[in-house]
């Protein structure tokens, strides 16, 4: 099972902040993960975004990233703080 | 000194806390960032900030090295809100005390620039009528961009 987190806006327009599933087996690095749950939300391009960066276990990866032995997988819009 | 958390910050009291700490120092800057009462979106209810730790924390601790490496700094604070706030609350103070004011002012501008735009941090501002994420305005990003290129004072 993979936890899938969706920061800022990404919860609205998804719906959710988080959720736990078990992935396809065909799927097996960031950048698919993407087009995926792209087209399961049917976000419209919304997560293939560039400015949508990508965590996994907490380190920021590209899309070539595998998932092998990723447990938390984050959808991180542009941050900002203050 | 770094704390993320939902716990209200009271700018006054910190520093002088800061002041205790730093009683050696030849100057302090503090900064104290505020949730606006007027946006443009409108009149703000609320202001929502969202951080996704450890990940938020480690960022502003490597901040915090940087500037450490940066400028000769004898200390630094940085204490951030999360979770719900309404306007005129504290969202952010940063406190930096060093031999002389110059590397203090720089150290704590540095520090704000990344929290502004680097720290792993989502607002959300309510006006009532609509809520909408805010992301880092230009000037946020070109004020950040001014410490890429810089000597150590």
């Amino acid at each position: 099972m993979t936890k899938l987190l969706y920061f800022g806006r990404l919860s609205d327009i998804t719906g959710i902040s988080e959720e736990t599933l078990e992935l396809p087996s065909e799927i097996d690095s960031a950048g698919q993960l993407r087009i995926w749950l792209d087209r399961r939300f049917e976000t419209n391009g919304a997560l293939l975004e560039p400015t949508i960066r990508i965590a996994i276990n907490s380190e920021i990866t590209f899309d070539t990233a595998s998932l092998a032995g990723a447990q938390e997988i984050a959808f991180m819009p542009p941050v900002g703080g203050g | 000194m770094l704390r993320v958390s939902s716990e209200r910050i009271d700018a006054a009291e910190e520093l002088r806390a800061f002041e205790t700490l730093a009683a050696q120092a030849g100057g302090i800057v503090t900064f104290s960032g505020q949730v606006r009462k007027e946006a443009a979106g409108g009149i703000v209810k609320s202001l929502f900030l969202q951080a996704y730790s450890p990940m938020t924390e480690q960022g502003i601790e490597a901040a915090m090295t940087e500037a450490n490496t940066r400028w000769s700094l004898d200390h630094t604070k940085v204490l951030h809100r999360t979770g719900a706030m309404l306007p005129g609350d504290t969202i952010v103070f940063v406190a930096t005390a060093a031999k002389h004011r110059r590397a203090a002012f720089e150290a704590a501008d540095f520090l704000m620039d990344y929290l502004k735009t680097e720290a792993v941090f989502w607002k959300k501002e309510d006006t009532g009528t609509s809520s909408h994420w805010i992301a880092p305005r230009e000037d946020d990003y070109s004020d950040a961009a001014r410490w890429t290129k810089k000597e150590k004072i």
